[in-house]
């Protein structure tokens, strides 16, 4: 266990090593940020004063090691825009991000698991066909479209005059497939609740979690089908293989089977990926983010780059690249909980 | 007769109405911009939004009217004293956010700061000094007689000298202009407008609310409180008004303008901006741009009526000039010359029939639809064989190749900040000189020394009909050297439900005076 921390750890900060020399050297692509710190009409004298002063003139050794060098105290520097250390801003930001990805991740692991079970099962079954199809088309989508049409379907509201009014049945059908809206369209509501620090929490007011609602399923909405799909498959093989017959044979009832041998085993190659997923999610939150103007660290990231906010940019990287590397870890441990057969040390079995 | 007399009561109660609104501002306005303001501290960029925030929690001397006039502000009259000394008579018992009263000296204070600012300092080159005369009287003196000093004061928001005066905790100077962050007034703010901000989450949300002892007590405004939501994207925006989360934004894109003018709970308002988007022709990389022949070609083969109908969907004002109109420059002469045949023939006359190869850039997410306009020019180009090689960037990093003239015609838009004609041809028809900044943004490389001799004898001249006709011959001579190829102003909109009347607190600066804003 030890050695396998130590190695983990090691690997980490060569990755977090990589990302700040990659992230460093795409700097001078990302455009001038004094365009966005000064107006038009100032004089060039007075932007050279202000990139000597931010340090934007040095060579890029020189510039990368002072950033090293403070990166290792903790200081990913200051952020042009918000003029606050880049730590905070993120750290400011990252709660609403979180939170997103907490209601995806409910929202899959509420619906997933039970449809992939049935689906698996029933294949037969007219309602996992219908799942199966649905899910096939939300593959397709891009997740801003969801959005897009989340918002028009909830939040405005679409009215229908398809159907003669005038009959019954037609205003019936007109009424249901119109839509009321009212459902808030961006960020997170007035009424937060203060846990600790900078978060801010909106899981428990009824504003907040109506705000949480379209950007959760937009996000969860990428992720869904892939799940449902892959529970299907994973749970589908277990139920064919030997134990399970022999455990019908020897008469166990289907429900324990079913969700107590078969789950079990269906659920590991699905937590591998699932850690993966959840990373991949992090960068899904930039559009979801940008669509519905929730205040993370996505549509943070975004504004950095197009204000060349390079502190901000470089710091966002660094921090996704620790989320990536430290849930990559944890999704081993976990790996080895469920099944303890698994060598931690990633050595030679 | 008891009902006539109640009738009648009743309407003298309804004329007194404004009034008793001001009294009490109750409403609460939620409105989403597309950016929030980067500091609180007014002096330290000069850019629209910041504007914008400096007349919600300041008050200008005097402020622009909607028909780019003046109105008093902060200053009650004003008078010349000579050629270059203008006297200014202030309001009295005006108190600032922290209680203190607005004097000369704060004025000074302010004017001083200003010359300190690396955004505002151009503005105020021509001027000296501010001489306190009193208390409520102060002159305002330029080096030679300045006929703009009245559109440089509208940018004097006078900043309470107490309060940003003396040093913080950590033994920094309150009144440091700081761009990298961290000074003290671009955390803390004591003006004297209408509005106090009550909170502040960058980027996130700014609340704002009414100032109580708020000097202008005959403003019709009745909104006490205003939560100012940042929405970049604009389908976004555009869906947070017509859900009903928001009250007011701006600004709508064009391609919703349908949208929200047939939704019957919203209401659009448009103006004809006064931001000109152009194209330049660098002489110096192109040969044939420096034939007036091409250049003259060029102009002809432009559509500019049909690039501001098809591509901006009629939400630009098709432009022959740079000043646009109500400014002193504007010649009502100058219109859009589009004749492709005359085009043709002038190539042919400067002997370049079989046309030439160019290369243009233009940003892509800096003015509306500009990449889609690059490309309908540089279709329309191909016509008088003028092969064109475009590349569109994104605007960080296109400033940049903008300031290296890296392309033969790149693509600018240009706001003066002292709504004057002198402001566009001193950064963009000027011969370019790095030691004064003339002609800081003129990538055409176009010089004619004789028309920036007109435009500084323009620059001294107090008396303005004869200064417009001297504004108006350049724009003249301008549009039949073809020094560059004007597009169009950029148009304006504005959108809020209908019982918000945004309609009587909005401008051409974009600046709304939302301290008078009233909702129903």
């Amino acid at each position: 266990m030890l050695a396998f921390l130590v190695q983990r750890i090691s690997q980490a900060l060569l990755v977090m090593f990589v990302i700040s020399v990659i992230a460093f050297s795409i700097q001078d692509n990302l455009g001038d940020p004094l365009q966005e710190m000064v107006g038009m009409s100032v004089s060039e004298e007075e932007r050279e004063k202000l990139r000597d002063e931010l340090g934007l003139n040095d060579p890029f050794v020189v510039q990368y090691l002072r950033f090293a060098g403070n990166a290792l105290q903790g200081d990913l520097g200051t952020s042009y825009f918000y003029g606050k250390p880049t730590v905070d801003v993120i750290l400011e930001n990252l709660p609403a991000t979180l939170e997103l990805v907490i209601g995806a991740t409910l929202i899959i692991v509420l619906f997933s698991v039970p449809i992939g079970v049935y689906a698996a099962i029933r294949p037969q079954a007219w309602l996992s066909k219908f799942f199966m199809g649905v899910s096939t088309v939300g593959i397709s989508i891009p997740v801003f479209l969801t959005a897009i049409v989340l918002i028009q379907l909830f939040s405005i509201g679409v009215t229908v005059t398809l159907f003669p009014e005038d009959t019954g049945w037609g205003s019936w059908l007109n009424g249901a497939l119109s839509t009321n809206g009212g459902l808030p369209s961006y960020g997170r509501g007035d009424e937060l609740t203060h846990l600790f620090g900078t978060w801010e929490s909106g899981f428990f007011t009824q504003d907040g979690l109506l705000h949480l609602l379209l950007p959760s399923i937009s996000l969860a909405s990428i992720m869904l089908p892939l799940f449902i799909r892959l529970i299907r498959a994973e749970m589908m093989e277990v139920l064919q293989s030997d134990y399970i017959r022999y455990a019908r044979a020897k008469g166990l009832a289907a429900p324990r089977i079913n969700f107590l041998h078969a789950l079990k085993n269906t659920m590991l190659p699905v937590i591998t990926v699932g850690g993966v997923q959840i990373g991949i999610m992090v960068a899904y939150t930039i559009l979801t983010e940008t669509v519905f103007q929730w205040p993370g660290v996505g549509l943070m990231f975004l504004e950095a780059i197009t204000r060349s906010d390079i502190p901000l940019i470089v710091a966002y990287l660094m921090v996704v690249g620790l989320i990536f590397v430290i849930t990559n870890t944890l999704v081993d441990l976990i790996y080895g909980l469920v099944n303890p057969t698994v060598k931690l040390t990633g050595k030679k079995a | 007769m008891k009902k006539l007399l109640t009738a009648f009561v009743g309407s003298m109660a309804l004329a007194a109405a404004p009034v008793a609104f001001a009294a009490e501002a109750t409403k609460e306005l939620k409105m989403a911009y597309d950016a929030d303001p980067v500091t609180m501290d007014i002096h330290e960029q000069l850019s629209g939004g910041m504007l914008q925030l400096s007349h919600l929690t300041f008050d200008p001397l005097l402020r622009w009217t909607k028909d780019l006039g003046f109105e008093p502000r902060l200053a009650e009259s004003w008078e010349r004293v000579d050629d270059n000394t203008m006297r200014f008579k202030l309001r009295e018992g005006v108190k600032f956010h922290s209680g203190n009263e607005l004097t000369a000296e704060d004025v000074k204070f302010t004017f001083e700061r200003l010359k300190k600012s690396a955004d505002y300092k151009a503005i105020f080159r021509p001027f000296t000094e501010v001489r306190v005369v009193d208390d409520y009287t102060f002159e305002l003196v330029t080096e030679k007689p300045y006929p703009l000093l009245l559109n440089a004061a509208t940018y004097i928001f006078p900043m309470d000298s107490e309060f940003y005066s003396g040093e913080t905790d950590d033994g920094k100077a309150k009144d440091l202009i700081d761009k990298k962050g961290g000074s003290f007034a671009s955390r803390n703010m004591s003006g004297t407008g209408p509005y106090i901000i009550a909170d502040r989450q960058q980027g996130v949300r700014l609340e704002f609310e009414r100032f109580a002892d708020y000097w202008d007590t005959e403003s019709p405004g009745n909104v006490g409180k205003i939560v100012l939501t940042p929405i970049k994207e604009n389908n976004t925006r555009v869906s947070a008004l017509l859900s009903g989360g928001v009250d007011f934004i701006a600004p709508v894109p064009p391609t919703d303008l349908d949208r929200i003018r047939s939704d019957k709970n919203t209401d659009l308002v448009t103006m004809t901006g006064t931001r000109i988007i152009m194209f330049q022709l660098n002489q110096e990389r192109v040969e044939a741009f420096k034939n007036p022949k091409v250049r003259e070609a060029i102009a002809y083969a432009v559509n500019q009526e049909g690039i501001a109908a098809k591509i901006m969907k009629g939400f630009a004002t098709p432009a022959a000039q740079m000043s646009p109109e109500g400014y002193q420059g504007h010649n009502p002469n100058l219109k859009p010359r589009y004749d492709v045949a005359k085009a043709q023939e002038l190539m042919k006359e400067a002997g370049y029939e079989d046309g030439f190869t160019i290369t243009m850039m233009a940003p892509n997410n800096r003015y509306v639809n500009d990449d889609k306009i690059a490309q309908a020019v540089a279709a329309m180009l191909s016509r008088i064989n003028i092969k064109v090689d475009l590349k569109t960037l994104p605007k960080a990093q296109y400033w940049p190749e903008f300031d290296d003239r890296a392309a033969d015609m790149m693509m600018i838009g240009w706001h003066a900040d002292t709504e004057d004609s002198a402001n566009f041809y001193e950064f963009l028809t000027f011969c370019p000189d790095s030691e004064t900044g003339a002609g800081q943004y003129n990538a055409g490389n176009y010089c004619n020394p004789e028309l920036d001799k007109l435009v500084e004898m323009a620059n001294v001249e107090t008396d303005l009909d004869k200064r417009a006709e001297m504004l108006q011959t350049v724009e003249q001579r301008l549009y039949e050297d073809a020094a560059f190829i004007p597009l169009h102003w950029q148009d304006l909109a504005w959108a809020a439900k209908k019982n918000v009347k945004i309609e009587p607190v909005l401008n051409v600066m974009n600046f709304p005076y939302l301290g008078d804003l009233v909702i129903e």
